[in-house]
Protein backbone atom coordinates (compact mmCIF):
# COMPACT_ATOMS: atom_id res chain seq x y z
CA UNK A 1 0.00 0.00 0.00
CA UNK A 2 1.23 3.29 -0.86
CA UNK A 3 0.60 6.27 1.93
CA UNK A 4 0.79 9.81 1.17
CA UNK A 5 3.75 11.56 1.79
CA UNK A 6 4.92 15.10 1.52
CA UNK A 7 8.32 15.82 -0.86
CA UNK A 8 8.26 19.23 -0.39
CA UNK A 9 11.23 19.06 2.04
CA UNK A 10 14.03 17.50 3.74
CA UNK A 11 12.87 15.14 6.36
CA UNK A 12 13.15 11.81 7.90
CA UNK A 13 11.36 8.66 6.69
CA UNK A 14 12.58 6.01 8.12
CA UNK A 15 15.20 4.66 10.74
CA UNK A 16 16.27 2.00 12.63
CA UNK A 17 18.73 0.20 13.64
CA UNK A 18 19.49 -0.91 10.62
CA UNK A 19 19.76 1.82 7.81
CA UNK A 20 18.06 5.41 7.52
CA UNK A 21 16.43 6.61 5.18
CA UNK A 22 16.20 10.54 4.41
CA UNK A 23 14.10 12.60 1.85
CA UNK A 24 16.54 15.64 0.77
CA UNK A 25 16.29 19.49 0.34
CA UNK A 26 15.18 20.04 -3.50
CA UNK A 27 18.02 21.01 -6.06
CA UNK A 28 18.28 22.27 -9.08
CA UNK A 29 18.11 19.44 -11.74
CA UNK A 30 19.61 19.78 -15.85
CA UNK A 31 19.60 17.03 -18.71
CA UNK A 32 22.24 18.06 -20.94
CA UNK A 33 22.61 16.20 -24.13
CA UNK A 34 25.36 16.95 -26.55
CA UNK A 35 27.78 15.33 -29.15
CA UNK A 36 31.34 15.11 -28.96
CA UNK A 37 32.33 18.24 -30.58
CA UNK A 38 30.77 20.26 -27.95
CA UNK A 39 31.84 19.10 -24.82
CA UNK A 40 35.22 20.75 -24.30
CA UNK A 41 32.77 24.10 -24.93
CA UNK A 42 30.39 23.43 -22.56
CA UNK A 43 33.09 22.01 -20.21
CA UNK A 44 34.63 25.29 -20.26
CA UNK A 45 31.24 27.16 -19.83
CA UNK A 46 30.21 25.35 -17.14
CA UNK A 47 33.81 25.39 -15.18
CA UNK A 48 33.40 21.91 -15.07
CA UNK A 49 35.12 18.90 -17.62
CA UNK A 50 31.89 17.00 -18.61
CA UNK A 51 32.99 13.12 -17.42
CA UNK A 52 33.31 10.79 -20.68
CA UNK A 53 32.88 7.92 -18.86
CA UNK A 54 29.10 6.36 -18.02
CA UNK A 55 28.93 6.75 -14.48
CA UNK A 56 31.47 9.06 -13.60
CA UNK A 57 30.86 12.35 -11.61
CA UNK A 58 32.77 15.60 -11.64
CA UNK A 59 31.88 18.50 -9.19
CA UNK A 60 33.55 21.07 -7.75
CA UNK A 61 31.88 22.75 -4.62
CA UNK A 62 28.37 23.06 -5.13
CA UNK A 63 27.50 21.34 -8.67
CA UNK A 64 27.92 18.02 -9.48
CA UNK A 65 28.20 16.37 -13.35
CA UNK A 66 26.73 13.27 -13.70
CA UNK A 67 27.72 11.16 -17.44
CA UNK A 68 23.85 8.95 -17.90
CA UNK A 69 25.13 8.14 -21.53
CA UNK A 70 27.10 8.69 -24.38
CA UNK A 71 25.78 12.31 -24.92
CA UNK A 72 23.82 12.94 -22.03
CA UNK A 73 24.60 14.45 -18.72
CA UNK A 74 22.11 15.13 -15.70
CA UNK A 75 23.83 18.51 -13.66
CA UNK A 76 23.45 18.52 -9.96
CA UNK A 77 23.42 22.24 -8.37
CA UNK A 78 22.05 24.23 -5.43
CA UNK A 79 18.67 26.02 -6.20
CA UNK A 80 20.47 29.70 -6.59
CA UNK A 81 22.62 28.50 -8.97
CA UNK A 82 19.94 27.48 -11.46
CA UNK A 83 20.17 30.88 -13.54
CA UNK A 84 24.05 30.91 -13.71
CA UNK A 85 23.95 27.06 -15.14
CA UNK A 86 21.29 28.22 -17.79
CA UNK A 87 23.03 31.98 -19.02
CA UNK A 88 26.68 30.00 -19.30
CA UNK A 89 24.94 27.20 -21.69
CA UNK A 90 22.93 29.68 -23.47
CA UNK A 91 25.97 31.84 -23.70
CA UNK A 92 27.68 29.22 -26.41
CA UNK A 93 25.06 28.19 -27.70
CA UNK A 94 25.65 29.23 -31.00
CA UNK A 95 29.24 27.17 -31.20
CA UNK A 96 28.28 24.98 -29.40
CA UNK A 97 24.56 23.11 -30.25
CA UNK A 98 22.86 21.48 -27.36
CA UNK A 99 19.86 20.84 -25.05
CA UNK A 100 19.78 21.59 -21.80
CA UNK A 101 16.61 21.15 -19.95
CA UNK A 102 15.67 21.84 -16.26
CA UNK A 103 14.47 19.04 -14.81
CA UNK A 104 14.57 20.14 -11.17
CA UNK A 105 10.79 19.07 -10.14
CA UNK A 106 11.16 15.51 -12.23
CA UNK A 107 12.79 13.78 -9.37
CA UNK A 108 12.83 13.76 -5.54
CA UNK A 109 16.44 12.56 -4.09
CA UNK A 110 16.83 10.25 -1.12
CA UNK A 111 19.78 9.43 0.81
CA UNK A 112 19.96 5.99 2.54
CA UNK A 113 22.87 5.44 5.47
CA UNK A 114 23.49 3.01 7.92
CA UNK A 115 24.97 -0.42 8.74
CA UNK A 116 22.95 -2.15 5.83
CA UNK A 117 22.31 0.72 3.72
CA UNK A 118 23.63 -1.65 1.36
CA UNK A 119 21.11 -4.66 1.43
CA UNK A 120 18.58 -2.39 2.16
CA UNK A 121 19.27 -1.15 -1.87
CA UNK A 122 19.30 -4.68 -2.15
CA UNK A 123 15.64 -5.21 -2.14
CA UNK A 124 14.68 -2.95 -5.25
CA UNK A 125 17.65 -2.85 -7.09
CA UNK A 126 18.55 -5.73 -9.44
CA UNK A 127 21.92 -4.95 -9.75
CA UNK A 128 25.26 -5.70 -7.38
CA UNK A 129 25.75 -2.61 -5.33
CA UNK A 130 29.66 -3.60 -4.68
CA UNK A 131 30.19 -3.75 -7.84
CA UNK A 132 29.46 0.21 -8.03
CA UNK A 133 32.63 1.97 -6.98
CA UNK A 134 32.27 5.07 -3.93
CA UNK A 135 32.30 8.29 -5.77
CA UNK A 136 30.52 7.01 -8.61
CA UNK A 137 26.50 6.87 -9.89
CA UNK A 138 24.74 4.47 -12.26
CA UNK A 139 20.92 4.79 -13.73
CA UNK A 140 19.32 1.44 -13.10
CA UNK A 141 15.87 0.43 -12.14
CA UNK A 142 14.52 0.25 -8.71
CA UNK A 143 11.39 -2.04 -8.08
CA UNK A 144 10.45 -1.43 -11.94
CA UNK A 145 11.01 2.58 -11.52
CA UNK A 146 14.20 3.94 -13.16
CA UNK A 147 16.29 5.73 -10.44
CA UNK A 148 19.68 7.13 -10.74
CA UNK A 149 21.95 5.50 -7.72
CA UNK A 150 24.87 7.34 -5.97
CA UNK A 151 27.29 5.73 -3.91
CA UNK A 152 28.53 8.54 -1.69
CA UNK A 153 30.45 6.45 0.87
CA UNK A 154 30.48 2.85 1.51
CA UNK A 155 27.60 2.61 3.25
CA UNK A 156 26.16 6.25 2.00
CA UNK A 157 23.68 5.86 -1.31
CA UNK A 158 21.60 8.73 -3.02
CA UNK A 159 18.49 7.19 -4.90
CA UNK A 160 16.84 10.02 -7.33
CA UNK A 161 13.42 9.17 -8.27
CA UNK A 162 11.14 10.53 -10.74
CA UNK A 163 8.62 12.36 -8.44
CA UNK A 164 5.39 10.53 -8.80
CA UNK A 165 6.95 6.68 -8.15
CA UNK A 166 8.75 7.66 -5.00
CA UNK A 167 5.68 7.51 -2.53
CA UNK A 168 6.08 3.76 -3.88
CA UNK A 169 9.80 3.44 -3.47
CA UNK A 170 9.59 5.13 -0.49
CA UNK A 171 6.93 2.48 1.29
CA UNK A 172 9.13 -0.12 0.53
CA UNK A 173 12.11 1.24 2.02
CA UNK A 174 10.22 2.21 5.03
CA UNK A 175 9.06 -1.72 5.34
CA UNK A 176 12.90 -2.88 4.54
CA UNK A 177 14.39 -0.46 6.83
CA UNK A 178 11.90 -2.17 9.88
CA UNK A 179 12.56 -5.57 8.62
CA UNK A 180 16.58 -5.24 8.47
CA UNK A 181 16.80 -3.80 11.47
CA UNK A 182 14.10 -7.16 12.89
CA UNK A 183 16.37 -9.78 11.64
CA UNK B 1 17.71 -13.46 -14.25
CA UNK B 2 20.30 -13.50 -17.72
CA UNK B 3 23.00 -11.23 -17.59
CA UNK B 4 23.68 -8.91 -20.04
CA UNK B 5 26.89 -7.13 -20.96
CA UNK B 6 26.11 -3.69 -22.44
CA UNK B 7 29.07 -2.56 -25.20
CA UNK B 8 28.77 1.15 -24.16
CA UNK B 9 28.86 0.84 -20.28
CA UNK B 10 31.30 -1.66 -20.73
CA UNK B 11 29.20 -3.50 -17.64
CA UNK B 12 28.12 -6.90 -17.66
CA UNK B 13 24.03 -5.98 -15.91
CA UNK B 14 20.96 -7.85 -15.24
CA UNK B 15 18.14 -8.73 -17.87
CA UNK B 16 15.61 -5.76 -15.70
CA UNK B 17 17.25 -3.41 -16.98
CA UNK B 18 17.40 -4.06 -20.61
CA UNK B 19 14.11 -3.86 -23.43
CA UNK B 20 14.37 -6.81 -26.45
CA UNK B 21 14.38 -4.70 -29.51
CA UNK B 22 13.32 -7.56 -31.88
CA UNK B 23 15.90 -8.46 -34.77
CA UNK B 24 18.97 -6.64 -35.90
CA UNK B 25 20.41 -5.96 -39.38
CA UNK B 26 17.22 -5.30 -40.66
CA UNK B 27 17.78 -2.53 -43.65
CA UNK B 28 15.18 -0.18 -44.32
CA UNK B 29 14.46 -0.06 -48.39
CA UNK B 30 16.59 3.06 -49.78
CA UNK B 31 12.68 3.66 -51.25
CA UNK B 32 10.18 1.90 -50.30
CA UNK B 33 7.73 2.83 -53.23
CA UNK B 34 9.92 0.56 -55.43
CA UNK B 35 9.20 -2.55 -53.30
CA UNK B 36 6.50 -4.68 -54.09
CA UNK B 37 3.60 -5.55 -51.53
CA UNK B 38 5.17 -8.98 -51.01
CA UNK B 39 8.74 -7.10 -50.17
CA UNK B 40 7.05 -4.60 -48.45
CA UNK B 41 5.30 -7.08 -46.42
CA UNK B 42 8.85 -9.27 -45.72
CA UNK B 43 10.36 -6.28 -44.57
CA UNK B 44 7.69 -5.34 -42.36
CA UNK B 45 6.90 -8.97 -40.59
CA UNK B 46 8.94 -11.66 -41.72
CA UNK B 47 11.48 -12.76 -39.50
CA UNK B 48 13.70 -15.78 -39.54
CA UNK B 49 12.47 -16.70 -36.36
CA UNK B 50 16.18 -18.83 -35.83
CA UNK B 51 16.50 -21.65 -33.48
CA UNK B 52 19.83 -21.57 -32.32
CA UNK B 53 22.24 -18.21 -32.39
CA UNK B 54 19.62 -15.22 -33.08
CA UNK B 55 21.07 -11.56 -33.97
CA UNK B 56 18.86 -9.19 -32.17
CA UNK B 57 18.58 -6.01 -31.12
CA UNK B 58 18.41 -4.76 -27.13
CA UNK B 59 18.28 -1.45 -25.94
CA UNK B 60 19.76 -0.24 -22.40
CA UNK B 61 16.41 1.41 -21.38
CA UNK B 62 17.47 1.91 -17.61
CA UNK B 63 21.01 2.59 -17.93
CA UNK B 64 22.72 4.78 -20.90
CA UNK B 65 19.10 4.24 -23.35
CA UNK B 66 21.61 3.00 -26.39
CA UNK B 67 20.48 0.09 -28.77
CA UNK B 68 23.00 -2.46 -29.15
CA UNK B 69 23.16 -5.93 -31.02
CA UNK B 70 23.82 -9.21 -29.36
CA UNK B 71 23.77 -12.62 -30.97
CA UNK B 72 21.99 -15.05 -28.13
CA UNK B 73 20.81 -18.53 -28.81
CA UNK B 74 17.31 -19.08 -28.53
CA UNK B 75 17.28 -22.77 -27.15
CA UNK B 76 19.59 -22.33 -24.39
CA UNK B 77 18.93 -18.36 -23.80
CA UNK B 78 22.97 -17.61 -23.85
CA UNK B 79 24.45 -14.81 -25.16
CA UNK B 80 27.56 -15.30 -27.31
CA UNK B 81 28.44 -11.91 -28.04
CA UNK B 82 27.08 -7.85 -27.89
CA UNK B 83 28.31 -4.94 -30.02
CA UNK B 84 27.50 -1.49 -30.60
CA UNK B 85 24.62 -0.65 -33.12
CA UNK B 86 26.88 0.73 -35.82
CA UNK B 87 29.75 -2.75 -35.70
CA UNK B 88 29.62 -5.12 -38.46
CA UNK B 89 27.40 -8.37 -38.01
CA UNK B 90 29.90 -10.70 -36.13
CA UNK B 91 31.34 -14.18 -37.74
CA UNK B 92 28.94 -16.57 -36.45
CA UNK B 93 31.25 -18.94 -37.09
CA UNK B 94 33.76 -17.73 -35.14
CA UNK B 95 31.61 -17.00 -32.46
CA UNK B 96 30.38 -21.15 -32.22
CA UNK B 97 33.59 -22.41 -32.30
CA UNK B 98 34.52 -20.34 -29.50
CA UNK B 99 31.19 -21.82 -27.59
CA UNK B 100 30.18 -25.15 -27.58
CA UNK B 101 26.52 -23.95 -28.99
CA UNK B 102 25.26 -25.79 -32.30
CA UNK B 103 24.92 -23.84 -35.86
CA UNK B 104 21.56 -22.96 -36.38
CA UNK B 105 19.07 -25.44 -37.54
CA UNK B 106 18.65 -24.43 -41.22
Amino acid sequence: MTAHVDLNGACTLATSSAAHVTLLDPVARFSLRAGDGERAALSKALGITLPGKIGQCARDDSVEILCLGQDEWMILAPKDQSVKIKAACEGIYGDAPHSLTEISDREVAIQITGDKATDLITIGCPRDPDMLPVGEARRTIFDGVSAILWRDGKDEYRLDLWRSFAPHVISLLKTGCSELAAE
Amino acid sequence: MLLIHCPYCDETLPELEFTYGGEAHIARPENPADKTDDEWRDFLFIRTNVKGPHFERWRHSHGCGRFFNAVRDTVSDRFLTTYKADAPRPDLAVLVKNSDVKEPSK
